[in-house]
């Protein structure tokens, strides 16, 4: 088996842990976990800077936010986790079954696995692609984080009244 | 120069946020007014020297050039109004100065996501814009806080996460067969690309448009969300959102990158007419004035994507005028539901009925809003499902036209129960002291019904000036 494909099951199988696990510590390990292996994936792919990128703010910096957030909520009772998990289970049970039934579906599709991308990595500096060639992205990008600066604020300050 | 139509609000939104005073607060409803009356106005008047002026410093700043055609601007018109509209009623509707701040900054927000949407030429710029408005909109459904707005919230910002999920899968098959993101690239390499690559990449990112337009099947967080966000933010979600993000871009996308080829043109006029029925039968059984009117929109929503799944000029001209009829009078009706929710603190409507006596400008108001809806002459309802049907007849779907008259029928069908129901009757018991709400929401509910009137009435200048050049698109 190509390792690629051995890593790609593995991070899926991850994901899967991720949001089947009854606790969130052990989701966000979960996250941090699907995270890294998409990180050697992308190094596998002659991507270093794509991985770098992946390793330090999604596998780091975004499980170290999970972590202090979830330190700070009052966690739920072991009933009460049990209750939640089976409900889930009994509403999504589906997804699963069409995950499956898509991936049957794709394989009847016979997709050339030899396709060359049509780009030609490695050429462009990725400086010269981030603040020359993508600017109206990175300007997007600007107005994502305030967005969400603002949500934080929004939805998560409580006023001086409320308890 | 179309530069500025990002650079000004989000300019704006930095300085009033800047901590210098209390001033800046008051001043951020004028602002957002004064931004949103030029948006409309430059676009109305869209031959001025403000579309085709250099400002070489401006121009220079992102380096990429943007689309402005006639497409894009009935789509700022529309942008333009209803955020106009839902900052008119947010005001009526938010007591508190600081909600009120709050609630301009993610509107504008929202509007700087949707004009870099209706502008942008790349289908990576377009998806970064997407999710700013997205964004934007998973905070305004949750503004209250209360548990049905976290609710709706959710159910968009997940089904909104499968759709994004899908749309980057694709633009990543765009980028592995054409190797840029430009959509005209993307489109001239799709004719060379692996058939079956490039049909999974279409079929994939239509699927994540539906999500985002509420077509159906991908239908389920719209009426969820639209009930249970704040008054202002259903105006802004039904008004404009749902069809920016979803409607204009499946438009867009389909004319400038995959053409209208048979098997497109097949999936948009099937979804648009399974959104019709789906909705208009749906919308009969619903007791709640919004989820109705929610119900309401999925089918028009239909009528939208039928018309330019016809792949026509006149198809596609149909639509965007269904569109931005479907924006003013759906703008209308859900400011003209929130009067109702404010002043019964209800939406159930059997419990409401005779309301034309108390609230007679809404009661008339809804009334302009239904019968366009229905496409009764001479409103401008009317003309956009006519130049629809005209479209499906001449390529020869006579099925599907037929289909879409019957429906019309059914919408008038449950038009007519509701305003039975809420306006229409004898006064029910305990709304004897029920009034109109503020000026300032009668004003939005009068000026909707005028565009919604005079649309109609000047059909033949719309037509010529903003829809017949529409055809650009297509020739592109």
């Amino acid at each position: 088996m190509n390792l690629n494909i051995f890593l790609l099951v593995i991070m899926t199988l991850a994901a899967l842990w991720t949001v089947m696990a009854r606790s969130l510590l052990k989701a966000t390990m979960g996250l941090a976990i699907t995270s890294a292996i998409l990180t050697i994936l992308i190094f596998r792919m002659a991507s270093p800077l794509a991985a770098v990128f992946e390793l330090s703010v999604c596998t780091g910096l975004i499980t170290v936010v999970f972590v202090s957030t979830i330190s700070m909520t009052k966690p739920l009772t072991h009933k009460e986790i049990i209750e939640a998990s089976k409900d889930r289970l009994k509403r999504f049970w589906y997804l699963p079954v069409i995950m499956i039934l898509a991936a049957i579906g794709l394989c009847f599709l016979k997709i050339p696995g030899d396709i060359k991308p049509a780009l030609s990595t490695g050429t462009m500096d990725v400086r010269n692609v981030l603040w020359n060639l993508r600017q109206l992205d990175m300007f997007g990008q600007v107005i994502i984080i305030i967005a969400g600066a603002l949500g934080v604020a929004i939805l998560f300050k409580e006023r001086k009244d409320e308890p | 120069m179309p530069s500025l139509i990002i650079l000004v609000p989000l300019l704006g939104l930095i300085i009033l946020n800047m901590p210098i005073g209390n001033f800046m607060r008051r001043g951020a409803f004028w602002f957002a007014i004064a931004l949103f009356s030029a948006q409309v106005l430059l676009a109305v008047f869209h031959h001025s020297l403000a579309w085709t002026g250099k400002l070489p410093p401006v121009d220079a700043l992102f380096k990429v050039g943007f689309t402005i055609d006639h497409l894009t601007f009935i789509m700022f018109i529309c942008i333009g109004l209803v955020s106009f509209s839902s900052l008119l009623v947010a005001r009526h509707a938010m007591g508190d100065e600081g909600e009120l701040f709050k609630f301009i900054n993610l509107l504008i927000i929202a509007s700087v996501g949707m004009s870099g949407i209706v502008m942008v030429k790349d289908i990576f710029s377009l998806y970064i814009f997407l999710e700013i408005t997205s964004i934007a909109s998973f905070i305004l459904i949750a503004f209250r806080k209360d548990v049905y707005g976290l609710e709706g919230a959710f159910k968009y910002l997940v089904l909104s996460a499968v759709a994004t999920i899908l749309m980057l899968t694709s633009i990543a098959l765009f980028i592995l067969v054409s190797g840029d993101t430009s959509f005209s690239t993307i489109g001239a390499s799709l004719q060379s690309g692996n058939r079956v690559i490039v049909m999974l990449a279409i079929g994939i990112f239509i699927c994540g448009l539906f999500i985002k337009g509420g077509v159906v099947p991908f239908h389920g967080w719209l009426p969820d969300a639209y009930m249970s966000a704040p008054a202002p933010v259903s105006i802004l979600l039904a008004g404009i959102i749902t069809k920016a993000a979803g409607i204009y871009t499946l438009i867009r996308i389909t004319s400038a990158v995959f053409g209208f080829i048979e098997p497109v043109k097949a999936i948009l006029m099937l979804a648009g007419t399974v959104s019709i029925l789906f909705g208009a039968f749906a919308a009969l059984g619903q007791n709640d004035f919004k989820r109705m009117l929610a119900y309401s929109s999925i089918s028009q929503i239909g009528y939208i994507v039928l018309g330019a799944g016809t792949g026509t000029a006149l198809g596609i001209a149909g639509a965007v005028f269904h569109l931005f009829n479907h924006s003013v009078f759906k703008s209308l009706l859900f400011v003209n539901a929130s009067a109702v929710e404010k002043e019964l603190k209800t939406n159930d409507m059997n419990r409401m009925g005779g309301l034309s006596y108390r609230m007679p400008i809404t009661s008339a108001t809804s009334m302009v809003g239904f019968l366009s809806t229905c496409g009764i002459p001479p409103l401008s309802g009317f003309w956009s499902k006519l130049l629809i049907l005209i479209a499906l007849w001449q390529t020869g779907h006579f099925a599907y036209a037929t289909i879409a008259v019957l429906a019309s029928v059914l919408t008038l069908a449950y038009f007519l129960m509701m305003q039975r129901k809420v306006f229409f009757g004898k006064l029910a018991l305990g709304l004897e002291n029920v009034k109109e709400r503020g000026a300032g929401i009668m004003f939005v509910s009068i000026a909707l019904a005028f565009i919604t009137i005079g649309a109609g009435i000047f059909f033949p200048v719309i037509y010529n000036n903003f829809l017949l050049p529409i055809k650009e698109i297509l020739v592109k």
